[in-house]
């Protein structure tokens, strides 16, 4: 327990001398765990091993005390910053204020799996522990146990499904989310932060974009086109001033990827920026992120205060003579400013609407001037292409997709959250190495709907194929900005197309006929359908009005709303027919087809049906099969969601 | 100065020869090829909303709008195909099926871009069937109705307030299904927010804004259209005053017009009353006491000529001057220069017009 003693014995020290400035103290007391790398991934290959013999040993180079608290959106949701507090009061209720004063309580952002909020690293002489589900009132356990008598507190400890949720990715990007304080330059500086940006500095516009065009570098927004190539485009365009956006404006239901990111590691978004800007001659950048990312939008704020503080950003950057200034642009939240000429727009002043391309925005964008706009997760990437190199960087992934790419993992599935994978990594390994299988035991993997509104759905059967541009491409679906929804055989395809057209037919900007129209009456067609009122012609009429939607819309939005209609009715085709002809909905979802039944051979009498019905639909007595009574069942489903023993059908 | 380069495009086999910056439906409409367009109005920057001027472009696999897409050179475009025509189809069908289609009674039959294009491609609303708007007429102003479910939201209305009147009135509020044109937060038009020139009538496809004051008074068929130059100011703009029986109903843009193209202000557009009014003056008027007595051109001509040669033997020739009219044409207010100069023989001219 030598380094309690000197903690406190620091604390004394301290009261006699002031304490020297915070800052540096800070940056003192995270180089320790963060130095090296590699010496973080034996530290974890460590936890893994300690986790499974729940053993403690001490590392050979004690350094003391860290404390890392998940303080993304997830986190603070789970009540991280009451955690935080908590642990500031019990530390310093031990005599360990120092503690708090060197910044051992750190902040970090979301590192994906935020299922298991609120969770908190705690780093004795660099053994990391990991607990999951901490609330205020676990702190003094840990604090009395872990801190105080070196014993972790084993039985809120990760479980292994922590660890293989996060060995089976490759963690570029996110790496530093969850591990560094997102509200300190000083711990982006400590893991080598801003050396990319410095090292194109030095090099020339044209070595740089050159760099970033052999490193393979794609799009992370959705279409995927080459980085490299559109910043040439840009830079080969003569007017003046030019720009470049950072398109922050998520807004794929589920997605939360470029949010993450910019909570967790807001600098490395900046550093992004000032390489593009230099690559393509920008000295402006705009941020354009939805105003709905209040952490996200205030931690940016510090970090290009932070940066501009330290000759980042602003006139003379890095004394190199670029000048770069960075400003946020908050969206209100219309989905459609995703899309690059409505995002334009936007920042404008006008109207969210797309235009027609061409001009593209590399030759008439902002202002009417030569525009470059990245995704948050494109420009996160460029910092390490340039300290690493492009070849490292296309090592990773498929062979025309390059590095890595963060998903939302959700749906039906054990392990969601928010995960990261060199590009070309099979569904399969994504959804049962990493996610875990399927949430309930007895169900099957049905579909895998990627690319959220824009994207479609990839059945069981093609469950071996790679996950990258190309092969989601020829599937009928798309990257997208990288939702991905597990689906099993109670989610039904037709209701699932229907709940996508219906948020694209919402978010439609109204510009263009086919997609303010045209999602509308497809929408009232699956709606139809799934009432039971379809019709024989109504695939038929579905695929062709997708099919012209798709070729006649104006944007991007319009040209994929059709996806998830048309790529079910190819790979579910039977569905739409059993709902159309049959007037049965086979995952039982839609409630007008419902018809609920017990099996009486499958009941085990418990009676939970009869407990939640709300419409005393169900006769059961203890002992009895249960009995539902159709003429009073509202089909709401509450009997089926609570049967264990799925024995309603 | 830009330079010009020439670009040689070939639509549907005929070769156009372009210069910079057209667009394709510029060049089809040089070679003569009608392609079928809502949104466009030439006034406007090309907008690509409606999609009915969608084309093939070789060497491309989606069709692009000829309205906004520039020309390149040795492009090669085809205006029509099956495929093209198909869609062009379900897109009339789709803007149909949310439209009263209520041809028989409405304002805008005969002149109606979306009636002409249904009949061009024979559809009508039956084929999607669906949610129809359903939202009250809006006669909130004397001048302009609005009919908002015969909106197609080609977005003219909007973008010719925008970018050609620079007013501002009007934008297009709400999303998806829902968006429309309207003013901000949906206030009834009034001098506080349109200065009611009658811009967006004139560019409307349909008969979703239409001039209040001439509805139910006759088609466009009906009227017999008379060009004329409006009197209110010296800027020469033209106008077709529509007539029906010998009245006039309405006006309407000549968008053929050398001076406006089409455009016109509240006065050109809605200050026609003065035609048929009771109190207007018809004749000369000439004083004699506190009252003014109709004369003949000769008597009122004879009286000027009387005084002024009066005036002139009187005090000289420096003591009469002419003073024009803003409302007279630069023709007209070169005759009274020089009418000056010759007859009066002095340099006293002036007009009003202090702009």
């Amino acid at each position: 327990m030598g380094f309690i003693s000197n903690l406190i014995e620091a604390d004394r020290m301290a009261e006699k001398k002031k304490a020297k400035p915070k800052i540096k103290t800070a940056g003192r007391a995270n180089a320790a765990p963060m130095k090296k790398p590699e010496a973080e991934t034996a530290a974890k290959s460590k936890t893994i091993t300690k986790a499974k013999t729940k053993a403690v040993t001490k590392g050979p180079e004690a350094k003391g005390l860290t404390i890392r608290v998940c303080v993304g959106t997830g986190g603070l949701a789970a009540g991280s910053q009451q955690v935080i507090d908590t642990f500031h009061l019990e530390l310093s209720a031990r005599g360990m204020k120092s503690a708090i004063e060197k910044k051992c309580v750190n902040k970090t952002g979301c590192r994906g799996f935020c299922a298991k909020d609120v969770l908190v690293d705690v780093i004795v002489d660099g053994d990391i522990s990991t607990y999951q589900f901490v609330t205020p009132e676990k702190v003094v356990r840990i604090v009395d146990e872990h801190i105080i008598s070196g014993q972790p507190v084993d039985e809120w400890l990760v479980g292994p499904d922590y660890h293989t949720f996060h060995d089976k990715q490759t963690k570029v990007l996110l790496k530093q989310c969850g591990q560094i304080d997102p509200e300190d330059i000083n711990a982006y500086l400590n893991i080598g932060g801003y050396e990319g940006a410095k090292k194109a500095l030095a090099l020339t516009e044209f070595e740089v974009i050159e760099e970033v065009k052999k490193s393979g570098l794609r799009g992370r927004g959705g279409a995927g086109f080459l980085t490299g190539l559109k910043w040439e485009f840009c830079s080969m365009s003569k007017p003046t001033p030019k720009y470049i956006i950072c398109n922050a404006d998520e807004g794929d239901p589920g997605a939360f990827m470029d949010r993450s990111v910019i909570e967790g590691n807001p600098h490395s978004v900046l550093e992004g920026m000032i390489i593009g800007g230099y690559a393509i001659g920008a000295n402006y950048g705009y941020i354009y992120i939805r105003a709905e990312y209040p952490l996200a939008i205030e931690r940016l704020k510090i970090a290009i205060a932070e940066a501009t503080e330290k000759g980042f950003l602003g006139k003379n950057v890095f004394k190199s003579g670029f000048d770069f200034d960075v400003r946020i642009k908050e969206g209100a939240g219309a989905f459609i400013c995703g899309e690059e000429t409505a995002l334009i727009a936007s920042i404008e002043g006008k109207r969210g609407m797309p235009r027609s391309k061409p001009p593209f925005p590399v030759n008439k964008g902002l202002w009417g001037k030569p525009t470059v706009i990245n995704n948050v997760e494109t420009l996160a990437n460029l910092p390490m292409i340039i300290t690493k190199g492009s070849k490292w960087f296309s090592s990773i992934g498929s062979e025309q997709s390059k590095g890595t790419k963060v998903f939302a993992l959700t749906g039906k599935i054990k392990n969601t959250g928010l995960i990261e994978v060199p590009m070309g990594m099979s569904l399969k390994e994504i959804i049962y190495d990493i996610g875990g299988g399927m949430e309930k035991k007895n169900r099957e993997l049905k579909a895998v709907q990627t690319g959220g509104p824009s994207g479609g759905c990839i059945p069981a059967s093609h469950i071996e194929m790679p996950v990258d541009y190309e092969s989601l491409m020829r599937i009928g679906s798309m990257m997208g900005s990288g939702g991905m929804v597990v689906m099993d055989n109670t989610t039904c395809m037709v209701d699932m197309a229907k709940f996508f057209i219906s948020f694209t037919q919402n978010e439609s900007c109204g510009k263009c006929v086919p997609c303010r129209i045209g999602t509308k009456r497809m929408l009232e067609i699956l709606t139809r359908i799934t009432e039971g009122k379809g019709r024989e012609s109504d695939i038929e009429l579905l695929i062709e009005l997708g099919t012209d939607i798709k070729m006649s819309s104006l944007c991007g939005l319009g040209q994929s709303a059709p996806n998830p209609i048309l790529s079910t009715i190819n790979f579910f085709r039977d569905e739409y027919e059993a709902h159309i002809k049959e007037g049965r909905c086979p995952a039982g979802v839609c409630k007008a087809l419902r018809q609920y039944i017990v099996d009486a051979e499958v009941c085990k009498m418990c009676g939970k049906c009869a407990r939640v019905c709300p419409s005393t639909a169900i006769t059961w007595q203890p002992k009895q099969k249960a009995f539902i009574d159709k003429s009073k069942c509202v089909k709401c489903g509450a009997c089926f969601e609570a049967c264990p023993f799925n024995s309603i059908l | 100065m830009a330079e010009k380069k020439i670009k040689k495009v070939r639509i549907d086999g005929r070769e156009v020869i372009c210069e910079r910056d057209e667009t394709i439906l510029d060049a089809a409409k040089k070679a003569g090829i009608e392609i079928p367009t809502l949104c466009n109005d030439d006034r406007l920057e090309p907008y690509g909303g409606c999609r009915l001027c969608i084309v093939q472009v070789k060497g491309v696999g989606r069709p692009l709008p000829a309205c906004s897409t520039p020309v390149t050179n040795n492009m090669e475009v085809c205006t029509d195909n099956e495929t093209i025509t198909r869609i062009r189809k379900n897109l009339i069908s789709l803007i149909l099926s949310n439209h009263p289609n209520d041809c028989m009674r409405c304002e805008k039959t005969g002149d109606c871009d979306l009636q002409a294009l249904a009949y061009k491609y024979e559809v009508d609303g039956s084929r999607f069937e669906g949610e129809q708007w359903d939202l009250p007429i809006r006669e909130d102003n004397p001048f302009i109705t609005y009919e908002p479910n015969k909106c197609i939201l080609c977005g003219r209305c909007v973008r010719i307030c925008n970018e050609v009147v620079m007013a501002g009135t009007i934008d297009l509020v709400g999303r998806g299904f829902d968006s429309m044109p309207d003013t901000a937060f949906r206030r009834p038009r009034s001098l506080d927010n349109c200065e009611f020139c009658g811009q967006c009538v004139s560019t409307c496809p349909t008969g979703a804004l239409t001039d209040r004051r001439g509805r139910g008074k006759g088609r466009s068929y009906d009227m017999t259209k008379v060009r004329t130059t409006c009197s209110y100011c010296g800027t020469g703009c033209n106008f077709d005053l529509n007539v029906k029986n010998g009245k006039v109903i309405k006006v309407t843009s000549a968008y053929d017009a050398p001076v406006n193209h089409g455009n016109l202000c509240i006065k050109g557009r809605y200050g026609y009353e003065f035609i048929h009014s009771a109190d207007r003056i018809k004749t000369p008027l000439i004083r004699r006491g506190d009252t003014f007595y109709e004369a003949t051109w000769d008597e009122a001509l004879d009286l000027i000529a009387d005084k002024f040669t009066g005036l002139i033997k009187k005090y000289g020739n420096k003591s009469v001057g002419a003073f024009s009219s803003s409302r007279c044409t630069n023709e007209e207010n070169f005759l009274i220069a020089k009418f000056a100069r010759t007859v009066f023989k002095n340099n006293n001219v002036d007009n009003c017009a202090r702009v």
